[in-house]
């Protein structure tokens, strides 16, 4: 082939310097500029990463809380580790297929804990309740709690209630926080984890965002997915009795497993490479995200999760990821590189490279 | 998925881009090809499967103005943001333009402090939401190219058939033409060729850009959303260029017809008039190349029903969106760039949405010049 001069290039390199200045400000975590919250700071993205530190972080400050990891994890004088995770659930509707706020209320804070390396043992539950909720539907939601936390192995051992005016809130919101045990010598972390690392998730990506949006209604489609809630557990400790390396753990919820990887990349100063045919995707849910010009990469998921092991042990992770009927899908989706730092890359399955940045607001569907 | 796997087969990408490598070798006189895609819907695809990285250096896209999201100008958002502050009124809209700014804010910013904002995927949910709250006032914020009008059109048609009198349209449907025109026009244009917009044309079929390699003597090849239609296009253009050819071509016929839809034709026809004129983002003023309600519709056009500030707010004097949208510059070559105009902040059109040119250019800018270490690592 013959040679061809790209467009002449700029005499004073300012191409460089103008890409520079955009990398240096891609590195600084996203500044609020907002004057009022708009759902785009409760997507997961930018604006909530954005809305964290200017707001909450700024103001709590301490060595715990600055990972900003799904939970903290604390050291008691005697040595002990716990991991203190909390979180509010607010989902519409409050039942769909594959569960429901109740059971997600559970899942959610358990799987918080799981992923941080801990065995969740307690959780506390807070009830805000509109005036004019059935009571039974109530009990139903309770039903839900209390079978979901048996079957992941917790209490819920205190709670609070309250109830607002009617408009005040929508139905139900429920909040849940939890404790956990890590066991001894046990360490995950970003800084842990190393170029040529494996990138693993448990399961098909997407399942709980589209089951939701598709029992919303009000998209006039139908397809057979249900959300994919359950607990991480039993299968956070199968991972690490096959794969003690395991450097980290995340449960790619809202956002997906699309944000999770940017915030590997960027808390371990690596790049992270998927390969988009090794990322396990339901027909239905590819379809349905398809259809509305969402990427499934940052559909949210319930119970999945992400992990990054050491090359040599992926076998084995993947093995005993996949003998546990939660794991059953699991695939190894991408690695580790050095470069290009705190970037996560797409090879396409078209042959093409792509970056998959954070979101910076909602996913909203394109109009073409 | 069944017929869509089918064009997204990488083993067939590779024969395209080596038939793409071995056309354009040498480029245009030394040069790279130009070509720009037109529409926002091929920018998305370019970007998803990573299109850019495929191609040869001697083919370079050029990211057009067909992102109906990006060339709402900001008088228009403000306009819509007036409108969902009125009291009693449930301001519809697509979710792309949630998030776009007017002057001082967004509509999602409006929703916040407490507008009844909704989002809706079609428009004639909207018009449910009103036979629904008869109470209300629903205002549909209409936008897009001739491929979203006539579902607008539709619903008026049955707004009027159904005597809902509690809905109307602010219409901002824009026509393809144009801003096609426009660039073509311009003197600094450096293109080669046109991929042409397959769902616009799905409408108005192919016929309308009779114009392209007639007047202005540029191949145009309509195509379709997935990754091998745009290769696909792409060796077509370039054959064009190998044969001697300059013509309007159709790759995405499995779905445009030469002579477009005449039945949604008709019902444009029916509900639509062209507007004198209408100001674009990044390109000002075209003539003839928007589209309001006829008078018979004047019940549900909120234009005419609602008091709108309709104030023209200019572009930023630093923004360069048109010379980008023109492919006369780099995105990297604006003043604003990456400093005051970002994707968290934008200020010009090419900015606004995930497909425009520069935010574009944003995200990848860097993986362009990585790419070839890359593309060898995996090949």
């Amino acid at each position: 082939m013959t040679t061809v001069d790209p467009r002449p290039p700029a005499p004073d390199g300012r191409q460089e310097l103008v890409l520079d200045r955009v990398e240096a400000f891609r590195r600084r975590r996203p500044r609020l500029t907002d004057e009022v919250v708009t759902l785009a700071h409760g997507a997961g993205g930018k604006a909530s990463a954005a809305l964290v530190d200017a707001v909450f972080l700024e103001a709590f400050r301490n060595n715990a809380l600055e990972p900003l990891g799904d939970g903290a994890v604390l050291s008691l004088p005697s040595g002990e580790r716990l991991a203190f995770s909390t979180d509010s659930y607010v989902v519409k509707p409050r039942r769909f297929p594959g569960g429901s706020i109740g059971s997600l209320a559970v899942h959610g804070t358990v799987n918080d804990l799981a992923v941080s390396g801990a065995r969740p043992c307690w959780l506390s539950a807070a009830f805000v309740v509109e005036e004019g909720l059935p009571v039974a539907e109530l009990s139903a939601l309770v039903a839900d709690m209390a079978e979901a936390a048996a079957h992941a192995g917790v209490a819920i051992v205190t709670g609070d209630t309250k109830v607002v005016d009617k408009g005040a809130a929508d139905g139900v919101y429920i909040t849940t926080a939890g404790v956990g045990i890590v066991p001894a010598g046990r360490r995950l972390g970003p800084e842990l984890v190393r170029p040529g690392d494996a990138v693993l998730v448990s399961g098909t990506m997407g399942d709980h965002g589209v089951a939701v949006m598709l029992a919303r209604g009000d998209l006039d489609l139908e397809a057979d997915v249900e959300s994919d809630t359950a607990p991480l557990g039993e299968l956070v400790e199968v991972l690490l009795a096959a794969a003690p390396g395991t450097r980290w753990l995340r449960d790619p919820t809202r956002g997906g497993v699309g944000t999770v990887c940017n915030e590997l990349a960027a808390d371990a100063g690596c790049a992270v490479v998927l390969q988009e045919a090794a990322v396990p995707v339901r027909r239905a849910v590819g379809g349905a995200c398809d259809l509305l010009g969402i990427d499934p990469l940052y559909v949210a998921n319930e119970g999945k999760l992400v992990a990054v092991v050491p090359a040599e042990e992926a076998c084995a992770a993947l093995a005993a990821l996949r003998g546990h009927p939660l794991g059953a899908d699991a695939a190894a989706i991408g690695r580790i590189a050095a470069e290009p730092e705190r970037i996560v890359l797409l090879e396409t399955s078209f042959g093409g490279t792509r970056i998959v940045d954070m979101l910076v607001g909602d996913p909203l569907p394109r109009i073409c | 998925m069944k017929f869509v796997d089918e064009y997204r087969d990488p083993a067939a990408a590779r024969v395209a881009v080596r038939r793409i490598t071995e056309l354009a070798d040498g480029g245009r006189g030394g040069v790279p090809y130009a070509f720009m895609e037109i529409c926002g819907g091929h920018t998305h695809t370019i970007y998803r499967h990573g299109i850019e990285q495929l191609l040869p250096e001697t083919v370079e896209l050029v990211h057009g103005p067909g992102c109906p999201v990006c060339v709402i100008p900001m008088g228009r958002v403000d306009d819509a943001i007036a409108l969902a502050e009125q009291p009693g009124v449930v301001f519809t809209s697509f979710g792309d333009m949630m998030r776009v700014p007017g002057s001082r804010s967004s509509l999602l910013e409006a929703k916040a402090r407490g507008a009844d904002v909704r989002m809706v995927y079609s428009p004639l949910d909207a018009l449910k939401i009103a036979q629904a709250n008869p109470d209300k006032r629903v205002v549909f914020f209409a936008v897009g190219f001739e491929t979203t009008a006539p579902s607008t059109a539709v619903t008026l048609l049955r707004a009027r058939e159904a005597g809902v009198t509690n809905f109307s349209v602010f219409s901002n449907h824009v026509t393809i033409v144009p801003p096609l025109t426009a660039i073509l026009d311009s003197p600094d244009l450096r293109l080669d060729g046109f991929l042409g917009p397959g769902h616009v044309s799905t409408v108005i079929g192919n016929r309308p850009y009779q114009f392209v390699p007639q007047r202005y003597g540029k191949p145009l090849v309509t195509t379709g959303f997935e990754p091998l239609d745009v290769l696909q296009a792409v060796v077509m253009l370039l054959q064009q260029f190998a044969d001697g050819r300059c013509e309007v071509e159709n790759q995405y016929n499995r779905v445009v017809a030469d002579e477009g839809n005449p039945i949604a034709l008709r019902i444009l026809e029916q509900v639509f008039t062209v507007r004198p004129h209408f100001e674009w983002r990044g390109l000002g003023t075209l003539a003839r190349s928007a589209l309001a309600l006829r008078g018979e519709f004047a019940a549900w056009d909120a234009e005419r029903l609602f008091d709108l500030p309709g104030v023209r707010v200019a572009d930023p004097k630093a923004c360069q969106c048109g010379e980008v949208l023109k492919g006369a510059l780099k995105p990297w070559e604006c003043k604003v760039f990456g400093t005051a105009c970002t994707p968290e902040t934008p200020i010009g059109t090419c900015m606004v949405s995930s497909e425009g040119a520069c935010a574009a250019y944003y995200t990848f800018g860097r993986l362009h010049r990585t790419a070839p270490t890359l593309a060898a690592a995996s090949s």
